[in-house]
């Protein structure tokens, strides 16, 4: 279990530091610094084992986050808590700054003491959170004071997540599908590994304890579905059905409705939360195609021409594309020419960076650099990294399609129908590379 | 270095050190950095040409780069373009860049030594520092051997300024020191050591460093040196602190120049010449003179200057050992140190009276101060001091006052810290025997070191004990009832048993005749701390209880149904276990006299260097115990009492060799587990049956070799040469060595070992004749039923000028010995 939590600055400077157990001594803060934060090498390993104790860390733009424990805890727990964490602390006050944590630091540690307690995890649920932690920055006046009576009862009932009396005077619902598709590609175009892993966010406005149900287009589901329902529908649907590897749920999921139905409902909690996590490997579509073309000319020149081209609907509208194009390390002087958008080479990242607003589906660009080399003493040869890229597309790169979400409150008299539903794809790049 | 001007301080290099300093994180620092390297590489490749200070200003951007740990791979070029700038600044930033990146690529090697060298005979001198600078800096082969012939003619030549001549002095010391062989001596030496009389203070003083190292390796080169030193070193010495202005560091003249002389001085022997000799003797006495003057400052660095001096002169003093008045006025300010409040003062002193001490005309003086150092020993705070002192103590020791010293010691050993304990016991054993008058005494300081430090006693000191109560017949009884009375301790440590087992088992009869310590008494005493030893102790022990049987005939039946018993004669360990079944046998089957021949008393120990001594020196590591020391110690002990360079054991083989063959001799060995004696008489013909049949191979194959048997007397039948081999064979029934054959051209000596199931048989071939011995070859044959018990057969051959030894070791399989 976590014996401690600290946070620190970008210099190393502890901002919270919270000691859980007894076996986690105030020495353990500056191990952690003078090992990792002030370490010669740049430390890549996210757990670090010193002096018999473990320091789990995760960086959020200059801010350290580091649970210490002497125990042999399960890794992914602590990670799954420290992500939490750092959701709970976004949800409170934004951004995760140095600013921020200390403009906030009583109640950071009075959330740290809600979440875990002797190092043990406790309900994170933003909004169960909000209702009784309310330090400066929460509109607390909609809590109304039989709403805080009610607190004790509900995060020790069975559902933990949402409370009675929810009465909303227009029932919304809001559901994004959200991808992030990872992609490595041969210069000849052969995809050597790709995989997409989405998410399904919502945000939910619905009175009364609702009973929901979601339906997508995954084959287990829909196979499932098939043998109960007509044969005919399966194979209809079947056609669009995606593989999805592995998925996670959120907690108001009922699994063991899951595990034999293959039917996933819940009582959503109210407000914004993640309903579930999946990944795919199979059937990816790729929004775009880079094709690289780099030539040397002599020891002191490169020709390099990129061309890219989009491969969905050309109803579509593909934005925020940025293509990065590495430059060797004795680059002296770079120019382009672009047909589309913006190009500048940047000598503090060592890459040419090309950046596009908008592109349509079906289309393709292109780019060409001549980039001028100073001869070095070095034999080694250029490693030519490969050509990465960033992009925003309004579908979902898996195929993931939602069939359906239901809504049943029994109780309060409304039905599905007049719950106004929103349903949106967006899929984005995450490591997205080409070599060259 | 010429004052930069404002103009020259580099406001870009400043904003991009600043911009460094604030990055906030890693990665803002590594792009800051690449992109300053982008901007450097597009200025670098730039079409127009680059003026020498913006040159200057990149190279130096560059330099900081990959001070902060980044590889440079370009900008060399550049900066070996700056070293053909004219101006001060530029050059030597670029000699920076060459000698911090400086790496072997053929191309720029060529460049930059062109450059030196073009600096080197330019006529600035700024410039031809710079370029010394930069070759001392680099230090390489390839800088060696471009410039090793070059640097000695600008140190001598006649017109080089004073600055440029002290960075050649050491910039040639450099190269000396990384490439000997390359520095050739030449005539440019003899004019090396005349620069000690040059009028530029600072030259004197690098050009001794070099000539310091230089004459450690060619002394005769550099004899003349030593007037030259002795005449410098007295000028400086008679002058009065505002002589040499610039030279005088807290009103001590010229204090690092005085120490190299006198360091330059010892390495060579007192100057013949009386007329030097006065002036240098005449100079040690004023610096000591100086050292009881008053301080002519409360700063530290004067006294620590001030005592440099001091302290390089009375290592001087002790280097010639010949001016006994020196030697003791030295000794008497080391001894004002003593006391001093400075640790290192009194380090120091303790330290160089430790070498005053082996000196015979000091010796009396640090005698003197005995009770400082005995203070010391027992108050100083620091570990590494205490050490000083008690090596002082060590070296300082005599008949007269051994033993307050060693009892000294002996309490001291009980606070001590484990570092040096071992180190202390060991001279504690060494000074108890050297200096021993009295054995009662000696024993007694043993039996009580044991007691105090009994974990930090060696073999070697408890070995020695006994090996000097058996030489000594005066003091085996009172060694006796020492160890008796010692043994009664409820917990005394093992050493202590194995000292008591051995010698009550050899002189336990001395203090029968008390009844406080009857032989029933003794063995149960013994016996009770059988069980808390280790295997070693166990076997001894044993050994002990047979020699009991022997002495006391009343105690046969008791130790019989000790040995008699299943923890004894089916003990899991191989030794103890037969160790218990042979003496059980040898005590019910032998009678009397065979008992008494088979267990007679230990014969005295050959005389022999002391062990102690040769583990000591082994500790300390050369040089740590002085030579004098070590004559002393063989003066000493050829009045006292020699020991075997092992244990007693093995020490006992060799001693039955000379006197009667006793087949006792190696009965109460530890380790040697082939106690030849007890050996069933098929074994000793077995044995005797693999010598005669390995002997004559030999000596037959060195008669076939042609060219030996022309010039060497007809050579006997090996008939007879096998019936005279029988007769010394026979003597290795109760031998495990000796030799096994001899004429006039050949002898063979053996040498086995037998270890539980195995043994081990070398044969040693010795030529006597005074020509080689060619195409020699030996083989073994074996009879049949042996023959598969060797493992192996280990030939090497080792070629000693005329005298080719041959070693042969055969293993031998288990069931033919039994050991």
């Amino acid at each position: 279990m976590i014996g401690g939590l600290f946070i620190y600055n970008h210099k190393g400077e502890v901002l919270i530091s919270r000691v859980y157990r007894d076996d986690i001594g105030r020495n353990a803060v500056d191990a952690f610094r003078v090992n990792v934060i002030h370490a010669r090498q740049q430390v890549r390993s996210p757990v670090t084992n010193i002096a018999r104790t473990s320091f789990f860390h995760v960086k959020r733009s200059n801010i350290w986050l580091a649970a210490v424990t002497k125990q042999n805890v399960n890794a992914t727990m602590v990670f799954e808590f420290l992500y939490k964490m750092c959701d709970v602390m976004a949800a409170y006050f934004g951004k995760i700054s140095e600013e921020n944590v200390k403009n906030n630091f009583v109640l950071i540690y009075e959330l740290l003491d809600e979440i875990l307690d002797f190092g043990y995890p406790q309900n994170s649920e933003t909004g169960a959170l909000k209702t009784f932690i309310t330090q400066q920055g929460i509109k607390s006046q909609h809590h109304t004071k039989e709403e805080q009576t009610q607190i004790t009862s509900q995060v020790t009932g069975q559902i933990g997540w949402r409370r009675e009396g929810i009465k909303y005077r227009r029932n919304e619902l809001f559901l994004d599908v959200l991808e992030s598709v990872n992609l490595l590609m041969s210069p000849q175009g052969q995809v050597l590994s790709a995989h997409v892993s989405g998410r399904v966010a919502m945000k939910s406005y619905l009175s009364g304890m609702p009973e929901c149900k979601f339906g997508m287009n995954d084959k287990i589901v829909i196979d499932k579905q098939g043998k109960t329902g007509s044969s005919e529908d399966a194979a209809k649907s079947g056609k669009q059905s995606i593989a999805i590897d592995d998925c996670t749920f959120h907690q108001c999921v009922r699994l063991s409705k899951f595990d034999a139905e293959r039917s996933i409902s819940f009582i959503p909690p109210d407000g914004d939360y993640e309903l579930m996590r999946y990944r795919t490997t199979k059937d990816i579509i790729l929004p775009f195609r880079v094709i690289p073309l780099v030539r040397e000319v002599g020891r002191t020149k490169l020709e390099v021409k990129v061309v890219i081209k989009s491969n969905f609907k050309s109803s579509l509208l593909a934005q925020k594309i940025e293509v990065r194009i590495p430059t060797p390390l004795n680059t002296s002087g770079v120019q382009v020419i672009c047909m589309k958008g913006k190009a500048k080479y940047k000598a503090s990242e060592n890459a040419i960076v090309w950046k596009v607003k908008r592109m349509a589906g079906m289309k393709e660009s292109q780019i060409s650099a001549e980039i001028e080399l100073l001869p070095t003493n070095d034999k080694k040869k250029w490693a030519r990294p490969p050509i990465s890229m960033n992009f925003e597309v309004p579908f979902a790169p898996s195929g993931l399609k939602v069939r359906y979400l239901k809504v049943f409150e029994p109780k309060l008299n409304y039905s599905d129908h007049d719950v106004i539903k929103w349903v949106r794809y967006i899929g984005r790049s995450g490591i997205y590379e080409t070599r060259c | 270095m010429p004052a930069v001007s404002k103009g020259d301080g580099m406001r870009g290099l400043a904003v991009f050190i600043s911009d460094i300093r604030n990055c906030k994180s890693k990665e803002a620092e590594i792009k800051r950095i690449n992109k300053e390297l982008a901007n450097i590489r597009s200025k670098f490749k730039g079409d127009k040409a680059l003026d020498g200070y913006s040159k200057k200003k990149y190279v130096c951007k560059l330099l900081f780069i990959f001070l902060l740990g980044h590889d440079i791979d370009f900008g060399h070029m550049e900066a070996v373009n700056l070293l053909s700038s004219n101006k001060y600044t530029e050059k030597q930033i670029g000699y920076l860049f060459i000698s911090v990146l400086v790496n072997s690529n053929s191309e720029l090697i060529r460049l930059i030594n062109n450059a030196i060298k073009n600096d080197l005979s330019s006529r600035n001198p700024t410039f031809m520092c710079l370029a010394l600078h930069c070759i001392a800096n680099v230090g390489s082969r390839e800088m060696a051997e471009a410039f090793a012939s070059e640097i000695p003619r600008i140190l001598v030549a006649g017109d080089t300024m004073d600055s440029v001549k002290q960075s050649a002095a050491l910039c040639l010391l450099r190269l000396y020191k990384t490439s000997p062989d390359l520095v050739l001596m030449g005539e440019w030496t003899s004019r090396v050591v005349h620069l000690l009389n040059d009028q530029h203070m600072g030259v004197v003083t690098a050009a001794i460093s070099l000539i310091t190292c230089l004459s450690q390796k060619n002394p005769d080169e550099f004899k003349t040196c030593v007037s030259l030193a002795v005449s410098r070193l007295s000028r400086i010495v008679s002058s009065a602190s505002t002589d040499l202005q610039d030279y005088t560091y807290y009103f001590v003249p010229a204090p690092w120049l005085s120490c190299k002389l006198l360091r330059l001085l010892q390495c060579y022997p007192p100057p013949e010449d009386g007329a030097v000799k006065g002036r240098l003797v005449e100079c040690l006495e004023t610096i000591l003179n100086k050292a009881q003057e008053p301080p002519k400052s409360k700063k530290v660095q004067h006294s620590n200057a001030k005592n440099a001096i001091l302290f390089e002169a009375i290592s001087l003093i002790i280097h010639y050992d010949s001016e006994p008045n020196l030697l003791v006025r030295a000794c008497n300010q080391l001894g004002q140190f003593l006391q001093h409040r400075e640790t290192n003062l009194r380090y120091l002193a303790l330290e160089s009276m430790c070498t005053l001490a082996s000196s015979e005309f000091s010796h009396e003086a640090v005698k003197t101060h005995i009770e400082t150092v005995i203070n010391a020993l027992k108050t100083e705070r620091d570990v590494s001091v205490r050490q000083r002192a008690a090596d002082l103590l060590y070296a300082m020791c005599d008949r007269s006052n051994a033993k307050q010293i060693v009892a000294e010691m002996l309490s001291y050993l009980e606070t001590a810290d484990y570092s040096i304990r071992e180190e202390m016991v060991l001279k504690v054993a060494i000074l108890a025997e050297k200096y021993a008058v009295d054995y009662s005494w000696y024993v007694d300081t043993i039996l009580n070191l044991i007691r105090i430090a009994g974990d930090y006693v060696s073999e070697e000191v408890w070995y020695r004990v006994i090996q000097i109560v058996i030489n000594r017949d005066d003091v085996q009884g009172y060694a006796a009832k020492t160890v008796f009375e010692a043994l009664q301790a409820p917990a005394c440590h093992e050493n202590m048993v194995k000292v008591g087992g051995y010698i009550l088992g050899e002189f336990g009869n001395l203090i029968a005749g008390d009844p406080r310590s009857s032989p029933l008494v003794q063995f149960n005493l013994l016996h009770s701390k059988f069980h808390l030893c280790s295997v070693p102790t166990r076997a001894l022990l044993l050994s002990a209880y047979i020699k009991f049987i022997n002495l006391f005939p009343e105690t046969k039946a008791t130790i019989q149904e000790v040995l008699r018993c299943d923890s004894q004669i089916r003990n899991s360990d191989v030794e103890l276990q037969q160790r218990a079944v042979e003496y059980l046998k040898l005590s019910s089957i032998a009678s009397t006299d065979v008992l008494a021949t088979v267990l007679e008393e230990m014969p005295p120990f050959p005389e022999r260097e002391s062990s102690i001594l040769a583990k000591l020196k082994k500790k300390k590591g050369p040089g740590a115990v002085s030579v004098t020391e070590l004559d002393d110690s063989k003066r000493e002990g050829g009045e006292l009492n020699g020991g075997g360079d092992r244990g007693p054991d093995t020490a006992a083989m060799s001693a039955s060799n000379a006197s009667t063959p006793s087949p006792s001799a190696d009965l109460l060995g530890i380790r040697s587990a082939a106690p030849v004696g007890a050996a069933p008489p098929s074994a000793g013909s077995l044995l005797v049956d693999v010598f005669s049949e390995a002997g004559p191979a030999a000596p037959s194959a060195a008669v076939n070799d042609d060219g030996f048997l022309s010039s060497a007397p007809p050579s006997e039948d090996p008939a007879t040469l096998l019936s005279e081999a029988d007769e010394l064979l026979n003597k290795f029934v109760c031998k495990n060595n000796g030799v096994l054959f001899e004429n006039q051209l050949l002898q063979i000596g053996i040498k086995s070992e037998y270890r539980q199931n195995l043994g081990r048989m070398y044969l040693f071939y010795g030529n006597k004749t005074s020509v080689q011995f060619a195409s020699f070859t030996t083989t073994v044959s074996c009879p049949g039923e042996l023959q598969s018990h060797i493992l192996s057969v280990h030939k090497c051959l080792e070629t000693d000028l005329q005298l080719p030894s041959r070693r042969l070791a055969s293993d031998l399989g288990g069931s033919i010995l039994i050991c």
